[in-house]
Protein backbone atom coordinates (compact mmCIF):
# COMPACT_ATOMS: atom_id res chain seq x y z
CA UNK A 1 0.00 0.00 0.00
CA UNK A 2 1.66 3.25 0.95
CA UNK A 3 4.55 1.58 2.59
CA UNK A 4 6.61 3.70 -0.01
CA UNK A 5 5.65 6.71 1.14
CA UNK A 6 5.89 5.36 4.39
CA UNK A 7 9.67 4.72 4.07
CA UNK A 8 10.50 7.62 2.38
CA UNK A 9 8.58 9.99 4.62
CA UNK A 10 10.72 8.55 7.94
CA UNK A 11 13.75 7.83 5.71
CA UNK A 12 13.44 12.57 4.94
CA UNK A 13 12.51 12.51 8.19
CA UNK A 14 16.00 11.08 9.91
CA UNK A 15 18.31 12.34 7.28
CA UNK A 16 17.22 16.32 8.15
CA UNK A 17 17.47 15.49 12.07
CA UNK A 18 20.49 14.38 11.54
CA UNK A 19 21.55 17.03 8.86
CA UNK A 20 25.70 17.34 9.78
CA UNK A 21 26.10 13.33 9.17
CA UNK A 22 24.41 13.46 5.95
CA UNK A 23 25.91 16.14 4.49
CA UNK A 24 29.42 14.94 5.49
CA UNK A 25 28.42 11.28 3.55
CA UNK A 26 26.84 13.47 0.70
CA UNK A 27 30.16 15.11 0.65
CA UNK A 28 32.64 12.00 0.41
CA UNK A 29 30.23 9.96 -1.69
CA UNK A 30 30.83 12.92 -4.16
CA UNK A 31 34.29 13.52 -3.82
CA UNK A 32 34.87 9.68 -5.04
CA UNK A 33 32.62 9.62 -7.00
CA UNK A 34 34.53 12.92 -9.05
CA UNK A 35 37.46 10.90 -9.13
CA UNK A 36 35.89 8.39 -10.54
CA UNK A 37 34.31 10.76 -13.08
CA UNK A 38 37.55 11.74 -13.89
CA UNK A 39 39.16 8.47 -14.72
CA UNK A 40 35.59 7.72 -16.62
CA UNK A 41 35.82 10.74 -19.05
CA UNK A 42 39.83 9.53 -19.63
CA UNK A 43 39.16 6.19 -20.46
CA UNK A 44 36.15 7.22 -22.80
CA UNK A 45 38.14 9.20 -24.46
CA UNK A 46 41.46 6.93 -24.60
CA UNK A 47 39.24 4.23 -25.99
CA UNK A 48 37.58 6.53 -28.43
CA UNK A 49 41.00 7.71 -29.34
CA UNK A 50 42.26 4.19 -29.54
CA UNK A 51 39.06 2.93 -32.01
CA UNK A 52 39.92 6.05 -34.16
CA UNK A 53 43.36 5.38 -34.85
CA UNK A 54 42.35 1.53 -35.19
CA UNK A 55 40.00 2.31 -38.06
CA UNK A 56 42.30 4.28 -39.55
CA UNK A 57 45.24 2.13 -39.29
CA UNK A 58 44.01 -1.24 -40.16
CA UNK A 59 45.98 -0.38 -43.50
CA UNK A 60 49.24 -0.51 -44.65
CA UNK A 61 50.68 2.67 -46.35
CA UNK A 62 52.62 2.13 -49.45
CA UNK A 63 54.52 5.04 -50.39
CA UNK A 64 55.87 4.75 -54.05
CA UNK A 65 59.01 6.56 -55.66
CA UNK A 66 57.94 9.24 -57.48
CA UNK A 67 59.52 7.77 -60.43
CA UNK A 68 57.28 4.86 -60.37
CA UNK A 69 54.78 5.14 -63.08
CA UNK A 70 51.28 4.77 -62.64
CA UNK A 71 51.46 0.98 -64.91
CA UNK A 72 53.97 -0.36 -62.68
CA UNK A 73 52.28 0.69 -59.63
CA UNK A 74 48.97 -1.22 -61.16
CA UNK A 75 51.28 -4.08 -62.09
CA UNK A 76 52.15 -4.16 -58.21
CA UNK A 77 48.50 -3.92 -57.07
CA UNK A 78 47.50 -6.53 -59.13
CA UNK A 79 49.97 -8.93 -57.20
CA UNK A 80 49.26 -7.85 -53.83
CA UNK A 81 45.57 -7.68 -54.26
CA UNK A 82 45.66 -12.10 -54.59
CA UNK A 83 47.78 -11.85 -51.06
CA UNK A 84 45.07 -13.79 -48.85
CA UNK A 85 45.59 -11.25 -45.75
CA UNK A 86 44.53 -8.43 -48.67
CA UNK A 87 41.25 -7.47 -48.77
CA UNK A 88 41.59 -4.18 -50.51
CA UNK A 89 43.99 -2.27 -52.90
CA UNK A 90 43.67 1.72 -53.35
CA UNK A 91 45.69 3.83 -55.22
CA UNK A 92 45.93 7.27 -53.86
CA UNK A 93 48.16 9.77 -55.95
CA UNK A 94 49.38 13.03 -54.57
CA UNK A 95 46.82 15.40 -55.03
CA UNK A 96 43.85 12.98 -53.42
CA UNK A 97 46.29 12.96 -50.17
CA UNK A 98 46.83 16.48 -49.99
CA UNK A 99 42.98 16.79 -50.40
CA UNK A 100 42.23 14.80 -47.87
CA UNK A 101 45.21 16.13 -45.39
CA UNK A 102 43.33 19.34 -45.94
CA UNK A 103 39.97 17.83 -45.01
CA UNK A 104 41.50 16.76 -41.88
CA UNK A 105 43.39 20.42 -40.70
CA UNK A 106 39.81 21.79 -40.78
CA UNK A 107 40.26 25.54 -40.62
CA UNK A 108 43.72 25.20 -40.33
CA UNK A 109 44.27 24.31 -43.95
CA UNK A 110 45.08 27.39 -45.43
CA UNK A 111 48.71 26.42 -43.64
CA UNK A 112 49.24 23.66 -46.77
CA UNK A 113 48.48 26.34 -49.45
CA UNK A 114 52.08 27.62 -48.59
CA UNK A 115 53.36 24.43 -49.21
CA UNK A 116 54.47 25.11 -53.36
CA UNK A 117 55.10 21.97 -54.78
CA UNK A 118 52.95 18.90 -53.41
CA UNK A 119 55.55 17.23 -51.03
CA UNK A 120 53.17 13.92 -50.74
CA UNK A 121 54.42 10.70 -52.85
CA UNK A 122 51.62 9.03 -54.48
CA UNK A 123 50.33 5.76 -52.61
CA UNK A 124 48.69 2.45 -52.26
CA UNK A 125 46.46 1.77 -49.53
CA UNK A 126 46.30 -1.49 -48.59
CA UNK A 127 43.64 -2.75 -46.14
CA UNK A 128 44.32 -5.71 -44.37
CA UNK A 129 41.79 -8.64 -43.06
CA UNK A 130 43.46 -7.52 -39.37
CA UNK A 131 46.92 -5.67 -38.06
CA UNK A 132 47.94 -8.89 -36.93
CA UNK A 133 49.03 -9.42 -40.42
CA UNK A 134 50.16 -6.66 -41.11
CA UNK A 135 54.13 -8.03 -40.90
CA UNK A 136 53.03 -10.39 -43.02
CA UNK A 137 52.37 -8.66 -46.06
CA UNK A 138 54.81 -6.05 -45.51
CA UNK A 139 57.45 -8.76 -46.18
CA UNK A 140 55.81 -9.80 -49.10
CA UNK A 141 55.76 -6.06 -50.01
CA UNK A 142 59.89 -5.96 -49.71
CA UNK A 143 59.88 -8.02 -53.01
CA UNK A 144 58.42 -6.01 -55.37
CA UNK A 145 60.53 -2.82 -56.91
CA UNK A 146 59.58 0.93 -56.47
CA UNK A 147 58.63 1.31 -53.23
CA UNK A 148 60.27 4.10 -51.04
CA UNK A 149 58.57 3.14 -47.55
CA UNK A 150 55.96 1.38 -45.85
CA UNK A 151 53.83 2.64 -43.09
CA UNK A 152 51.79 0.20 -40.61
CA UNK A 153 50.62 1.45 -37.39
CA UNK A 154 50.78 -2.27 -35.29
CA UNK A 155 53.16 -1.25 -32.38
CA UNK A 156 51.02 2.19 -32.31
CA UNK A 157 48.24 0.17 -31.74
CA UNK A 158 49.45 -1.98 -29.69
CA UNK A 159 50.62 0.98 -27.28
CA UNK A 160 47.53 2.69 -26.87
CA UNK A 161 46.08 -0.69 -26.39
CA UNK A 162 48.11 -1.27 -23.72
CA UNK A 163 47.43 2.46 -22.08
CA UNK A 164 43.88 2.09 -22.14
CA UNK A 165 43.80 -1.16 -20.44
CA UNK A 166 46.31 0.13 -17.93
CA UNK A 167 44.02 3.27 -17.48
CA UNK A 168 40.86 0.94 -17.17
CA UNK A 169 42.15 -1.51 -14.53
CA UNK A 170 43.51 1.44 -12.28
CA UNK A 171 40.13 3.04 -12.78
CA UNK A 172 38.90 -0.07 -11.93
CA UNK A 173 41.58 -0.76 -8.51
CA UNK A 174 40.64 3.29 -7.36
CA UNK A 175 37.18 2.73 -7.81
CA UNK A 176 37.08 -0.31 -5.53
CA UNK A 177 38.72 1.50 -2.84
CA UNK A 178 36.59 4.26 -3.05
CA UNK A 179 33.45 2.65 -2.71
CA UNK A 180 34.95 0.62 -0.11
CA UNK A 181 35.42 4.01 2.24
CA UNK A 182 31.78 5.44 0.81
CA UNK A 183 30.04 2.37 1.89
CA UNK A 184 31.43 3.24 5.49
CA UNK A 185 30.61 6.39 5.74
CA UNK A 186 27.66 5.59 4.78
CA UNK A 187 26.71 2.87 7.15
CA UNK A 188 28.17 5.15 9.98
CA UNK A 189 25.97 7.97 9.08
CA UNK A 190 22.92 5.62 9.34
CA UNK A 191 23.98 4.03 12.14
CA UNK A 192 23.27 7.22 13.73
CA UNK A 193 19.77 7.11 13.07
CA UNK A 194 19.80 3.43 13.76
CA UNK A 195 20.93 3.92 17.56
CA UNK A 196 18.62 6.59 18.19
CA UNK A 197 15.56 4.77 17.28
CA UNK A 198 16.91 1.33 18.84
CA UNK A 199 14.48 0.93 21.27
CA UNK A 200 11.69 1.84 18.77
CA UNK A 201 13.57 -0.67 16.47
CA UNK A 202 13.38 -3.79 19.20
CA UNK A 203 9.72 -2.86 20.17
CA UNK A 204 9.16 -3.28 16.14
CA UNK A 205 10.52 -6.13 16.87
CA UNK A 206 8.12 -7.87 20.15
CA UNK A 207 5.20 -6.78 18.16
CA UNK A 208 6.25 -8.69 14.74
CA UNK A 209 7.49 -6.48 12.15
CA UNK A 210 9.57 -7.87 9.74
CA UNK A 211 13.05 -7.37 9.09
CA UNK A 212 12.57 -5.32 6.00
CA UNK A 213 10.02 -3.48 7.71
CA UNK A 214 12.40 -2.43 10.25
CA UNK A 215 15.27 -1.73 7.69
CA UNK A 216 12.70 -0.19 5.00
CA UNK A 217 13.47 3.76 6.06
CA UNK A 218 16.92 3.33 6.84
CA UNK A 219 17.72 1.30 3.23
CA UNK A 220 15.34 4.75 2.10
CA UNK A 221 17.93 6.69 4.13
CA UNK A 222 20.85 5.06 2.36
CA UNK A 223 19.32 5.04 -1.27
CA UNK A 224 18.34 8.85 -1.12
CA UNK A 225 21.57 10.06 -0.14
CA UNK A 226 23.40 7.66 -2.89
CA UNK A 227 20.70 9.05 -5.29
CA UNK A 228 21.55 13.08 -4.41
CA UNK A 229 25.33 12.31 -4.51
CA UNK A 230 25.22 10.84 -7.92
CA UNK A 231 23.47 13.79 -8.79
CA UNK A 232 25.66 16.36 -8.07
CA UNK A 233 28.74 14.73 -8.84
CA UNK A 234 27.14 13.38 -12.28
CA UNK A 235 26.39 17.22 -12.84
CA UNK A 236 29.63 18.68 -11.91
CA UNK A 237 31.91 16.01 -14.13
CA UNK A 238 29.56 17.10 -16.94
CA UNK A 239 30.12 21.19 -16.41
CA UNK A 240 33.42 20.63 -16.17
CA UNK A 241 33.62 18.44 -18.88
CA UNK A 242 31.85 20.77 -21.21
CA UNK A 243 33.81 23.48 -20.22
CA UNK A 244 36.99 21.58 -20.77
CA UNK A 245 35.81 20.28 -24.52
CA UNK A 246 34.47 24.04 -25.24
CA UNK A 247 38.03 25.45 -24.44
CA UNK A 248 40.65 22.64 -25.97
CA UNK A 249 38.28 20.58 -27.82
CA UNK A 250 39.39 21.75 -31.31
CA UNK A 251 43.26 21.85 -30.09
CA UNK A 252 43.07 18.07 -29.32
CA UNK A 253 41.32 17.40 -33.02
CA UNK A 254 44.24 19.49 -34.68
CA UNK A 255 46.99 17.57 -32.10
CA UNK A 256 45.77 14.38 -32.14
CA UNK A 257 42.82 14.11 -35.32
CA UNK A 258 40.75 12.51 -32.68
CA UNK A 259 37.55 14.38 -31.40
CA UNK A 260 37.48 14.16 -27.92
CA UNK A 261 33.71 12.69 -26.50
CA UNK A 262 30.63 15.45 -27.20
CA UNK A 263 29.83 16.81 -23.33
CA UNK A 264 26.14 15.52 -24.05
CA UNK A 265 26.61 12.05 -25.42
CA UNK A 266 28.46 11.36 -22.20
CA UNK A 267 25.77 12.52 -19.72
CA UNK A 268 23.62 10.01 -20.37
CA UNK A 269 26.09 7.18 -19.62
CA UNK A 270 27.68 9.50 -16.81
CA UNK A 271 24.25 10.15 -15.18
CA UNK A 272 23.71 6.33 -15.21
CA UNK A 273 26.65 4.68 -13.74
CA UNK A 274 26.76 7.23 -10.77
CA UNK A 275 23.33 7.13 -9.92
CA UNK A 276 23.83 2.87 -10.10
CA UNK A 277 26.64 3.18 -7.96
CA UNK A 278 25.14 5.88 -5.13
CA UNK A 279 21.83 3.51 -4.75
CA UNK A 280 23.94 0.31 -4.76
CA UNK A 281 26.35 2.15 -2.12
CA UNK A 282 23.75 3.76 -0.33
CA UNK A 283 21.87 0.30 -0.03
CA UNK A 284 24.79 -1.36 1.07
CA UNK A 285 25.53 1.51 3.89
CA UNK A 286 22.83 1.17 5.20
CA UNK A 287 21.89 -2.85 5.09
CA UNK A 288 26.03 -2.97 6.84
CA UNK A 289 24.24 -0.15 9.57
CA UNK A 290 22.20 -2.28 10.45
CA UNK A 291 23.43 -5.88 10.70
CA UNK A 292 23.82 -5.82 14.39
CA UNK A 293 20.17 -4.64 15.00
CA UNK A 294 18.68 -7.31 13.19
CA UNK A 295 20.12 -10.50 13.79
CA UNK A 296 17.82 -12.41 16.13
CA UNK B 1 -0.83 -23.46 23.62
CA UNK B 2 2.23 -23.75 25.25
CA UNK B 3 4.81 -27.20 25.41
CA UNK B 4 7.79 -27.81 26.18
CA UNK B 5 9.34 -31.51 25.95
CA UNK B 6 12.99 -31.56 27.22
CA UNK B 7 14.26 -28.55 26.88
CA UNK B 8 17.58 -27.51 27.80
CA UNK B 9 19.65 -23.91 27.42
CA UNK B 10 22.81 -23.25 28.15
CA UNK B 11 25.09 -20.02 28.12
CA UNK B 12 28.94 -20.81 27.65
CA UNK B 13 28.39 -23.64 30.09
CA UNK B 14 25.95 -21.78 32.97
CA UNK B 15 22.47 -23.43 33.18
CA UNK B 16 19.31 -21.15 31.56
CA UNK B 17 17.01 -24.30 31.67
CA UNK B 18 17.35 -28.00 32.21
CA UNK B 19 15.48 -30.45 31.22
CA UNK B 20 12.31 -28.67 31.59
CA UNK B 21 8.88 -29.87 30.30
CA UNK B 22 5.80 -27.86 30.63
CA UNK B 23 2.03 -27.58 29.20
CA UNK B 24 0.07 -24.97 29.56
CA UNK B 25 -3.44 -25.00 28.21
CA UNK B 26 -5.10 -22.38 25.88
CA UNK B 27 -6.81 -19.91 28.24
CA UNK B 28 -4.51 -20.78 30.93
CA UNK B 29 -3.05 -17.93 33.31
CA UNK B 30 -0.20 -18.55 34.55
CA UNK B 31 2.30 -17.14 36.81
CA UNK B 32 6.09 -17.88 36.10
CA UNK B 33 7.53 -17.72 39.94
CA UNK B 34 11.58 -17.84 41.09
CA UNK B 35 14.56 -16.24 42.10
CA UNK B 36 16.17 -13.75 39.98
CA UNK B 37 18.74 -15.26 37.29
CA UNK B 38 16.45 -19.17 38.22
CA UNK B 39 15.50 -19.39 34.31
CA UNK B 40 12.21 -17.08 33.92
CA UNK B 41 13.79 -14.64 31.22
CA UNK B 42 15.30 -17.94 29.16
CA UNK B 43 11.82 -19.35 29.19
CA UNK B 44 10.23 -16.61 28.15
CA UNK B 45 12.89 -15.77 25.09
CA UNK B 46 12.31 -18.97 24.26
CA UNK B 47 9.02 -19.13 23.65
CA UNK B 48 9.79 -15.54 21.55
CA UNK B 49 12.73 -17.43 20.03
CA UNK B 50 14.67 -14.66 20.62
CA UNK B 51 17.15 -17.60 21.73
CA UNK B 52 17.27 -20.78 20.63
CA UNK B 53 17.27 -23.96 22.95
CA UNK B 54 20.16 -26.33 22.78
CA UNK B 55 17.85 -29.50 22.88
CA UNK B 56 14.27 -30.36 23.31
CA UNK B 57 11.12 -29.49 21.74
CA UNK B 58 9.12 -26.54 22.08
CA UNK B 59 5.92 -25.71 20.25
CA UNK B 60 3.60 -22.15 21.03
CA UNK B 61 -0.12 -22.22 19.28
CA UNK B 62 0.46 -24.01 16.24
CA UNK B 63 3.92 -23.25 15.55
CA UNK B 64 6.94 -25.15 16.46
CA UNK B 65 8.96 -22.75 17.62
CA UNK B 66 12.18 -24.93 17.74
CA UNK B 67 12.29 -25.92 13.94
CA UNK B 68 11.21 -22.12 13.22
CA UNK B 69 13.59 -20.72 10.81
CA UNK B 70 14.47 -16.52 11.73
CA UNK B 71 12.53 -15.76 8.41
CA UNK B 72 9.24 -16.94 10.62
CA UNK B 73 9.76 -15.33 13.66
CA UNK B 74 7.83 -12.28 12.98
CA UNK B 75 4.69 -14.28 12.20
CA UNK B 76 5.44 -16.25 15.47
CA UNK B 77 5.60 -12.91 17.31
CA UNK B 78 2.01 -11.46 15.80
CA UNK B 79 0.44 -14.28 17.35
CA UNK B 80 2.07 -12.93 21.06
CA UNK B 81 1.29 -9.71 23.05
CA UNK B 82 4.12 -8.29 25.75
CA UNK B 83 3.84 -6.19 28.00
CA UNK B 84 7.26 -5.22 29.94
CA UNK B 85 7.69 -3.93 33.67
CA UNK B 86 9.42 -0.30 32.51
CA UNK B 87 6.14 -0.22 29.66
CA UNK B 88 8.66 0.62 26.28
CA UNK B 89 6.56 2.97 24.99
CA UNK B 90 7.19 5.32 21.89
CA UNK B 91 7.98 8.63 23.84
CA UNK B 92 7.61 10.60 20.59
CA UNK B 93 4.08 9.01 19.79
CA UNK B 94 1.30 10.06 21.37
CA UNK B 95 -1.46 7.05 23.38
CA UNK B 96 -3.34 6.58 19.98
CA UNK B 97 0.04 6.77 18.43
CA UNK B 98 1.27 4.51 20.73
CA UNK B 99 -1.09 1.43 20.21
CA UNK B 100 -2.07 2.26 16.46
CA UNK B 101 2.02 1.52 15.98
CA UNK B 102 1.54 -2.06 16.37
CA UNK B 103 -1.07 -2.38 13.69
CA UNK B 104 0.97 -0.27 10.94
CA UNK B 105 3.88 -2.55 11.99
CA UNK B 106 2.02 -5.65 10.50
CA UNK B 107 0.49 -3.48 7.62
CA UNK B 108 -3.16 -2.67 8.30
CA UNK B 109 -4.50 -0.28 6.81
CA UNK B 110 -5.65 3.02 8.13
CA UNK B 111 -9.12 2.32 8.34
CA UNK B 112 -9.04 -1.18 10.14
CA UNK B 113 -6.68 1.33 12.44
CA UNK B 114 -8.86 3.97 12.98
CA UNK B 115 -11.83 1.80 13.76
CA UNK B 116 -9.76 -0.77 16.39
CA UNK B 117 -7.62 1.55 18.59
CA UNK B 118 -10.62 3.28 19.93
CA UNK B 119 -12.10 0.14 21.06
CA UNK B 120 -8.74 -1.22 22.95
CA UNK B 121 -8.00 2.40 24.47
CA UNK B 122 -11.46 2.03 26.22
CA UNK B 123 -11.19 -2.13 27.21
CA UNK B 124 -7.84 -0.98 29.13
CA UNK B 125 -9.66 2.18 30.24
CA UNK B 126 -7.84 5.47 29.03
CA UNK B 127 -9.98 6.44 25.84
CA UNK B 128 -9.87 9.92 27.66
CA UNK B 129 -5.79 9.81 27.23
CA UNK B 130 -5.40 9.04 23.20
CA UNK B 131 -4.11 12.08 22.61
CA UNK B 132 -1.38 12.45 25.69
CA UNK B 133 2.14 11.69 25.24
CA UNK B 134 3.77 9.21 27.52
CA UNK B 135 5.26 11.63 29.84
CA UNK B 136 2.40 12.99 30.61
CA UNK B 137 0.25 9.77 31.94
CA UNK B 138 1.07 8.02 35.07
CA UNK B 139 2.89 4.69 35.50
CA UNK B 140 -0.78 2.27 35.84
CA UNK B 141 -1.68 4.57 32.93
CA UNK B 142 1.56 3.69 30.90
CA UNK B 143 1.22 0.02 31.81
CA UNK B 144 -2.49 0.20 30.18
CA UNK B 145 -1.36 2.01 27.41
CA UNK B 146 1.67 -1.03 27.01
CA UNK B 147 -1.13 -3.59 27.71
CA UNK B 148 -3.40 -2.29 24.66
CA UNK B 149 -0.68 -2.54 22.58
CA UNK B 150 -0.20 -5.76 23.36
CA UNK B 151 -3.77 -6.62 22.71
CA UNK B 152 -4.53 -5.10 19.47
CA UNK B 153 -3.96 -7.39 17.22
CA UNK B 154 -5.96 -10.11 19.40
CA UNK B 155 -2.43 -12.60 19.82
CA UNK B 156 -4.00 -15.87 21.42
CA UNK B 157 -1.14 -15.52 24.27
CA UNK B 158 -0.37 -12.53 26.65
CA UNK B 159 3.08 -12.83 28.12
CA UNK B 160 3.35 -10.23 30.81
CA UNK B 161 7.33 -9.63 32.11
CA UNK B 162 7.03 -8.16 35.81
CA UNK B 163 4.01 -5.79 34.50
CA UNK B 164 3.28 -4.59 37.73
CA UNK B 165 6.90 -4.22 39.18
CA UNK B 166 7.04 -0.46 39.07
CA UNK B 167 3.72 0.28 39.91
CA UNK B 168 2.42 0.84 43.66
CA UNK B 169 0.33 -2.00 45.13
CA UNK B 170 -3.33 -0.30 44.38
CA UNK B 171 -2.14 0.56 40.67
CA UNK B 172 -0.87 -2.92 40.69
CA UNK B 173 -4.12 -4.86 41.62
CA UNK B 174 -6.09 -2.69 38.67
CA UNK B 175 -3.75 -3.97 36.58
CA UNK B 176 -4.25 -7.24 36.87
CA UNK B 177 -7.93 -7.01 37.45
CA UNK B 178 -7.26 -6.11 33.66
CA UNK B 179 -5.30 -8.98 32.64
CA UNK B 180 -7.76 -11.11 34.55
CA UNK B 181 -10.42 -9.62 32.18
CA UNK B 182 -8.23 -10.72 28.97
CA UNK B 183 -7.67 -14.01 29.86
CA UNK B 184 -11.06 -14.50 30.71
CA UNK B 185 -11.76 -13.33 27.29
CA UNK B 186 -9.80 -16.70 25.68
CA UNK B 187 -6.51 -15.25 26.08
CA UNK B 188 -3.37 -17.49 27.66
CA UNK B 189 -1.26 -15.30 29.91
CA UNK B 190 2.04 -15.86 31.28
CA UNK B 191 3.01 -13.52 33.68
CA UNK B 192 6.84 -13.16 35.36
CA UNK B 193 6.41 -11.91 38.88
CA UNK B 194 7.89 -11.43 41.72
CA UNK B 195 5.01 -10.04 43.50
CA UNK B 196 3.91 -12.75 45.91
CA UNK B 197 1.17 -11.05 47.09
CA UNK B 198 -0.77 -10.75 43.82
CA UNK B 199 0.06 -14.71 43.33
CA UNK B 200 -1.30 -15.72 46.80
CA UNK B 201 -4.22 -13.68 45.64
CA UNK B 202 -4.79 -14.58 42.46
CA UNK B 203 -4.72 -18.42 43.25
CA UNK B 204 -4.07 -19.22 39.54
CA UNK B 205 -1.27 -22.30 38.50
CA UNK B 206 2.36 -21.42 39.57
CA UNK B 207 5.28 -22.86 37.44
CA UNK B 208 8.46 -21.99 40.10
CA UNK B 209 11.77 -22.11 38.30
CA UNK B 210 14.84 -22.19 40.30
CA UNK B 211 18.50 -23.15 38.82
CA UNK B 212 17.23 -24.10 35.97
CA UNK B 213 15.07 -26.46 36.86
CA UNK B 214 11.72 -26.67 36.85
CA UNK B 215 11.00 -27.23 40.96
CA UNK B 216 7.26 -26.73 41.23
CA UNK B 217 3.73 -26.66 39.23
CA UNK B 218 0.90 -26.57 41.05
CA UNK B 219 -2.36 -24.10 41.46
CA UNK B 220 -2.10 -21.64 44.71
CA UNK B 221 0.47 -19.76 46.02
CA UNK B 222 4.05 -18.02 45.10
CA UNK B 223 6.18 -20.22 47.51
CA UNK B 224 9.06 -18.03 47.66
CA UNK B 225 9.84 -15.76 50.22
CA UNK B 226 9.41 -12.77 49.05
CA UNK B 227 13.20 -10.77 48.29
CA UNK B 228 14.07 -8.54 49.99
CA UNK B 229 11.37 -9.55 52.83
CA UNK B 230 12.96 -12.61 53.79
CA UNK B 231 13.67 -11.77 57.02
CA UNK B 232 9.63 -10.99 58.34
CA UNK B 233 8.81 -14.09 56.72
CA UNK B 234 11.36 -15.84 59.18
CA UNK B 235 9.57 -14.21 61.99
CA UNK B 236 5.93 -15.04 60.99
CA UNK B 237 6.82 -18.95 60.85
Amino acid sequence: MNSLTYNLKQALQQIFRNKGMSVASIFAITAMMLILGLFFVLTVNVNLFTEMVKADYDQIEVFLEDSTSKAEAQEIMDQVAVHEHVEDVEYRSKKDALKIMKKRWGENSYLLDTLGENPLPNSLLITIDNLESAEDVTSYLGEFKGIEDIKYYKETVEKLTMVTDFLQIACLIIMAFLVIVSVVVVSNTIKLTVMARAKEISIMKYIGATNWFIRGPFFAEGVILGIFSSLVSAGITFAVYSKVVGAIGTQVMTILSSPLVPAGYMAGNLICIFLAMGISIGACGSIISMRRFLDT
Amino acid sequence: MITFENVTKTYNGNRGLVEANVHIDKGDFVFLVGPSGAGKSTFIKLILKEINADSGKITVGDWEVTGLSNREIPELRRGIGIVFQDFRLLPKKTVYENVAFAMEVIHKSKRQIRKRVPQVLSLVGISDKADKYPDELSAGEQQRVAIARAIINNPSLLIADEPTGNLDPDTATEIMDLLNQINITGTTIVMVTHAKDIVDRMKKRVIAIEKGHIVRDEFGQYGFEEEGAAEDEQFDI
